[in-house]
């Protein structure tokens, strides 16, 4: 009993202590209003806005259609070029792609000749670059034979394929930007939230005057994570109301509730880490560093830049150990899938694990620490 | 003006500074109230009062440190609100902040301190080694010239301050508590070296403050002050005079208004009974090791029940180790200690509860009110809630603090605040008291008030009280002290019996005596008297270069100061090999995460078929799937529930329902309809899953057509002849090789650069910067060079891992990029400067840059896509972040194979940043404290 009350107690000093600071509230209010719509609007389809030129040897009716065929927002308007621009044009980044249609083309395509064009393709980013030259074709086949044939549509292939998104019928690209724009927030603010409280706590003296009063460490971190908790959970709230559902407009298929118990337990986990990188660290620039350390593989590893299972193995079996990727799951299963308990129970067993552990860590350490900072 | 053939100051009647009206407030509390002040030039003035009555905020506007708010300030002869004449006069000042060392750098030998300090007053090498040997020898650090200041001992590290001061040849030398916290021999040796100084340099006017009554008589001038206010000022002898006091303390309390005086109490020691059972505290042989730095070394003692037991010391002495290890925070490396009879142990909150433990620097939450601590407390010892509001009226009455219960902590007076602290830890009513030092800096009358409550505590309440302190008359009115000196106890008895034994008189010199028994020093003949090692031997001051030189240098942008500040920068860097090794290897290991785990490629995704027909045709178009290494074949699906469910729980990516009859359609000639799901909550991924499944569609349908004799290829109209140039084997290594790079060279310079400055703000050693003529610029650019070559050293061990590792080779020119580096490295350790220049602590730098810089870098640079085809906000961003145009650059020089002529206008873009970034910083960067 008296544990709990010193808990509650000590976290109630915490919240007091980070409302007191005005450019941390600043900059958390940032994190999850700003911060997590520009990540979100930014993101686009793979395909957004390419450069393209057209370097239009034939000049021929056929081509002037293809020239008019490539337009926005998967491509900008095209570019006519000369064949010597080429090289100094993908050079300096002018253009992502380049279509060379030779001269007599469509005088060849008429006469069944099979002429070839050529697409020069950026190929430094591979994403981009792969999606980007089959539109390209895609759009040259239809032209082509919409100008061979007119009225017949494409080659017809002897069995037709219907593909049909779940989840995100229209493929909206904000929909998974924001959600992991949310995610990042939310691991990174926990973290140096956390961190920094008992480093700053430590760096004033104030922690050795908590552990002469008749509290344990376990409590005194306890209270720090759920008081630094409780106000990122609360940011997290509100942005999801406010930013996710009301600005950005994404459904969430799920439970809400179900939503924000998982980010709690998340929320718990990261905050643990924070303690536990705050307790290893001697000072700030050692915390920072650290910090580094641990955000940047969370953020890009976790599944919410490039997918988990494309991986290797040895980095699949890493990440199995960052909360973040038990999360980033869990919250594309319930915002997308509508993924219940039933389904998700595996990350939701990962999350209290990995935050136990962690938690048990930063608490033997801790103790270590104090003894350590003279 | 300063004449350097005699080192006089000419006008030496007029006033050396005038103050009209000075005021200061900081936020609501007012730390000076209009003082008016004239001080004669060539004199020693003393400013006298204890801590909080605005000695400190006096000599940091004298000095030009703290911005003038209200009222005037002339300072040798010229107003100090001019930048200019702040300038100008900067090379004839020198201030030593209050605080062990507080203006030194730690990591630094005393030998590169005073060599830091020369540099920056433009002192030429050989005249730098003449003064540093003067100093050193005159002062006995020369022995030290090797040792970092911070493993020196608090007298030392104040005699290297005043070494660092007089460098120059000041003609005004202005030290704020020079002594505080010294002990008592250091603190002769102190003034005896200013006395021979002084001798010496008859014109140089010496500006001291000081809370210690009985160090006041030396000075020729006093100024009294209290409460933001100047009492009076005068000689001793005027002082003294006028209140008719037999001593400066008893003048000092004479001179306070009246409603203080009156609180003063009697203090008298009433005699004690005898304490029983076992004793409160026990020390046997307690010990206590740093690495190969012994802080205590074998200390015994036995503290009786209800006995007051004193433990003197100067800072750093092991008083605060000791009652560390007695409280259980510091495990002893050897002994034990005992608290009422149990062994102490970290986890023994029973024993903590009957404890109390205050210090002046740590014992309150400066943010909360008083109210707030009160309840804190209360709760945290668990007091149930009634008796808890009653004990806390009980104290609020008891201790005066009624009116302020709604006041924040940190905004209390500094005897307030002490009151507070000892309220708030006797709220348990523990039966022992700890106190480390609660007195320190507190006036005279608040110390006597607290010292009346002391002995109510022990005699009425029969409260044990172990108490360290540095003052000597405070000793007195303990049942028993223990002298304490370099980590041993020399003495331990009544006060009385000490100060009596060897006939030495009083307390202090019995203290002197036992220290330099202890050290070994003939107290007759001490090293640094002027007889023995006169400060100038053969030369003037003044003859080595002059004040002259220095002001001249002062004036302009100076090279050798702002190296001096890249030296120095880089020292401290060298000197905390930690902190580089995370950044180098802490980089080195990212990189290897990144580019090995970072995949841009979609493949292995997960598919299940939910065949409806069973027919070798069924199988056929799902071997078309199987085969390629895109997908990754799961046990089949049964209905089209299992489509749902199977999606919905993340183990299927792409679901394929094949309907009934398709072979047999198919053979009939007619077109059947396949159906392909797919997970579309990571909308890029699904986008390429469709691309995939459209492939593999198209395979099926040729091979279906080729097994009917028609080539579907021969029946397009135009072939695709796909060129992908600069990375013809498609791999993404090649695009995240040199990607990886340009991320961590921006964020981890980024946030060592903003903690660096940010923590010179914290540990006060921006003092320098403010006080000495070092221009803004010369400050900023000489903090950053440094770290604009660990980012590129950072670079080559990138490069080589980039290379050697991962096998992607620099195909452009290597010149552009390590140019490109250069300007990149500017560019994110400015960020990380502007960031920093408009924070206050690290915490905050830190939380800023991490906040600030992930954004962009990751996202809107084009890490993930190219910054042109970022929609919004993030685009304009993205345009104006440095990485943007250095992951352009790298990718350029390593993977397309481009040089100078294909990337001058990246070059130019990040040559852009720095100038921008420095210029804003300097800019926010004040010159004076607030």
């Amino acid at each position: 009993m008296q544990a709990l009350s010193n808990i509650f107690w000590l976290g109630i000093k915490e919240i007091r202590s980070f409302l007191g600071d005005w450019l941390l509230v600043g900059l958390v209010i940032w994190a999850f209003s700003g911060a997590v719509f520009e990540q979100s609007k930014g993101l686009s389809d793979a395909v957004n806005n390419a450069s393209v030129a057209i370097v239009d040897e034939d000049n021929s009716t056929l081509s002037r259609a293809i020239r008019t065929a490539l337009y926005p927002p998967y491509f900008q308007e095209p570019e006519l070029i000369s064949a010597d621009e080429i090289d100094a044009g993908m050079d300096h980044d002018r253009f992502m792609f380049v279509i060379v249609i030779p001269p007599d083309f469509e005088r060849d395509v008429r006469a069944g000749n099979q002429p070839s064009y050529q697409i020069n393709i950026d190929a430094t980013a591979v994403a981009q670059a792969s999606l980007g030259a089959e539109y390209i074709t895609h759009i040259m086949m239809d032209e082509i034979a919409h100008y061979a044939q007119p009225g017949a549509g494409t080659a017809a292939l002897p069995v037709t394929l219907v593909s049909r998104r779940a989840f995100n019928p229209n493929g909206t690209q904000r929909w998974f930007g924001a959600i992991i724009a949310l995610v990042d927030q939310l691991s990174m603010l926990t973290l140096v939230l956390t961190g920094a409280a008992l480093i700053r706590e430590r760096e004033h003296g104030t922690i050795e005057h908590l552990l002469v009063m008749p509290l344990t460490s376990v409590q005194i971190a306890l209270a720090k994570v759920w008081a630094n908790g409780l106000v990122i959970l609360i940011a997290f709230t509100l942005s999801l109301l406010l930013m996710f559902q009301g600005v950005l407009e994404v459904p969430v298929a799920g439970s809400r509730g179900f939503l924000l118990f998982g980010t709690a337990l998340y929320v718990v986990a990261a905050a643990a880490i924070g303690i536990f990188l705050a307790t290893i660290a001697r000072t700030m620039a050692q915390f920072a560093l650290l910090m580094l350390m641990t955000m940047l593989p969370m953020m890009m590893l976790s599944g919410g830049m490039t997918p988990v299972e494309s991986q290797p193995l040895a980095v699949q079996y890493l990440t199995y150990l960052m909360p973040s990727r038990h999360y980033v799951a869990f919250a594309q299963g319930v915002v997308f899938r509508g993924a219940d308990f039933a389904i998700l129970w595996p990350q939701v067993v990962a999350m209290i694990v990995l935050g136990g552990a962690f938690f048990a860590g930063a608490l033997m350490l801790f103790r270590r620490s104090i003894s350590a900072s003279k | 003006m300063y004449n350097a053939e005699d080192g006089s100051v000419s006008n030496v009647s007029g006033p050396i500074l005038r103050a009209e009206a000075l005021s200061h407030h900081y936020g609501q509390t007012a730390a000076l109230r209009a003082i008016s002040l004239s001080v004669p030039a060539g004199q020693m003035v003393g400013l006298l009062g204890p801590d909080g009555v605005g000695k400190s905020t006096l000599l940091g506007l004298i000095a030009g440190a703290r911005k003038m708010q209200a009222g005037g300030l002339e300072v040798l002869g010229g107003d100090m609100r001019a930048a200019s004449h702040r300038r100008a006069i900067g090379p004839r000042l020198a201030y030593m902040p209050q605080g062990l060392g507080k203006n030194l750098y730690q990591e630094l030998s005393v030998q590169e301190n005073l060599d830091f300090f020369g540099k920056l007053f433009g002192q030429g090498q050989h005249e730098r080694r003449a003064r540093i040997a003067r100093l050193t020898h005159a002062t006995g650090l020369h022995p030290f010239l090797a040792r970092p200041a911070g493993k020196l001992s608090g007298g030392m590290k104040q005699k290297l301050g005043l070494c660092c001061a007089l460098i120059h040849d000041p003609d005004l030398l202005i030290l704020d508590e020079p002594t505080t916290g010294v002990d008592p021999l250091s603190r002769r040796q102190f003034w005896e070296l200013i006395d021979a100084i002084r001798a010496e340099r008859a014109g140089m006017s010496v500006l001291v403050s000081t809370a210690y009554m009985d160090e006041a008589e030396r000075f020729d001038w006093l100024v009294a002050m209290d409460d933001g206010a100047v009492l009076a000022s005068g000689s001793p002898a005027e002082l003294k005079a006028r209140t008719k006091a037999p001593d400066l303390e008893a003048a000092f309390v004479a001179l306070l208004p009246e409603p203080k005086r009156a609180e003063r109490p009697s203090l008298t020691l009433t005699s004690r009974a005898p304490g029983t059972g076992a004793p409160a505290i026990a020390a046997k042989g307690l010990t206590r090791r740093f690495g190969d730095f012994t802080a205590v070394s074998d200390v015994s003692f036995e503290i009786e029940r209800g006995e007051i037991f004193g433990f003197l010391g100067s800072n750093g002495c092991g008083k605060t180790t000791t009652m560390k290890m007695l409280t259980g925070l510091l495990p002893a490396s050897e002994g034990e200690a005992f608290v009422f009879g149990h062994p102490v142990d970290a986890e023994d909150l029973a024993t903590r509860k009957r404890v109390g433990f205050m210090s002046q620097a740590f014992s309150l939450y400066g943010e909360l009110t008083v109210a707030q601590n009160f309840t804190l407390h209360g709760r945290l010892y668990g007091l149930e809630r009634h008796a808890m509001q009653a004990r806390i009226a009980a104290l609020v009455a008891r201790f005066g603090l009624a009116e302020h219960l709604e006041a924040r902590a940190d905004a209390l007076p500094l005897g307030i605040r002490q009151r507070l602290s000892l309220a708030v830890a006797i709220i348990h009513e523990p039966e022992l008291l700890i106190l480390d030092e609660p007195t320190s800096g507190v006036d005279p009358v608040a110390r006597d008030g607290f010292w009346a409550l002391l002995l109510e505590l022990s005699r009425r309440d029969r409260v044990t009280i172990f108490i360290s302190t540095h003052f000597m008359n405070e000793a007195m009115r303990c049942d028993r002290i223990s002298l304490m000196h370099a980590g041993k106890v020399l003495v331990c008895d009544t006060p009385a019996a000490i100060a009596e034994r060897d006939g030495a008189g009083s307390l202090e010199d019995a203290f002197i005596a036992y220290i330099a028994k202890a050290e070994g020093i003939a107290l007759e003949a001490p090293p640094s008297t002027p007889e023995a090692a006169p400060v100038a031997p053969a030369q003037a001051p003044g003859a080595i270069g002059g004040g002259a030189a220095g002001d001249a240098a002062a004036s302009g942008f100076s090279l050798t100061r702002l190296l001096a500040y890249s030296y120095l920068e880089m020292m401290a860097v060298l000197r905390d090999p930690v902190r580089l090794a995370f950044s180098f290897l802490g980089s080195a290991i990212l990189l290897i995460v990144i580019t090995y785990g970072f995949s841009l490629d979609v493949d292995s995704v997960r598919f299940a078929v939910l065949d409806e027909d069973q027919s070798p045709m069924s199988r056929a178009y799902a071997d078309a799937y199987r085969g390629s290494s895109y997908f990754a074949l799961n046990p089949p699906l049964t209905s089209a529930e299992e489509i749902d469910r199977r999606l919905r729980d993340g183990s299927l990516s792409l679901a394929l329902q094949i309907p009934p009859d398709f072979g047999r359609t198919l053979a009939r000639g007619e077109v059947p309809e396949i159906g392909a799901w797919i997970d579309g909550a990571n909308t890029a991924r699904a986008g390429r899953i469709e691309s995939y499944v459209a492939g593999a569609h198209q395979a099926f349908a040729a091979q279906l057509a080729r097994g009917a004799g028609i080539e579907l290829e021969a029946r397009q109209l135009a072939l695709a002849e796909p060129r992908f140039r600069y990375n013809p084997s498609f791999e993404s290594i090649y695009e995240i090789g040199p990607k990886s790079p340009a991320l961590l060279l921006m964020l981890f310079p980024a946030i060592l650069m903003a903690v660096s400055m940010a923590r010179e703000k914290e540990i006060g050693t921006i003092s320098n910067f403010y006080v000495t003529p070092t221009r803004r610029l010369e400050y900023l650019i000489g903090k950053q060079v440094p770290y604009i070559a660990i980012t590129a050293v950072n670079f080559l061990i990138l490069l080589l891992l980039v290379t050697l590792a991962l096998g992607v080779p620099v195909k452009g020119s290597f010149v552009t990029l390590v140019l490109g580096t250069v300007l990149y490295g500017g560019a994110a350790t400015g960020f990380g400067m502007l960031v920093s220049s408009l924070t206050r602590s690290q915490v905050a730098a830190v939380f800023a840059v991490a906040i600030l810089t992930m954004l962009p870098t990751i996202q809107f640079s084009g890490l993930m896509q190219p910054v042109s085809t970022i929609e919004g906000g993030g685009r304009v961003i993205g345009s104006l972040w440095p990485t943007t145009y250095y992951m352009h650059l790298s990718v350029g020089a390593y993977t397309k194979g481009l040089g100078l002529t294909e990337l001058w206008s990246d070059l130019l873009a990040l040559a852009a940043f720095t100038p921008v970034l420095v210029l804003l910083a300097s800019l926010f960067l004040k010159k004076q404290e607030a």
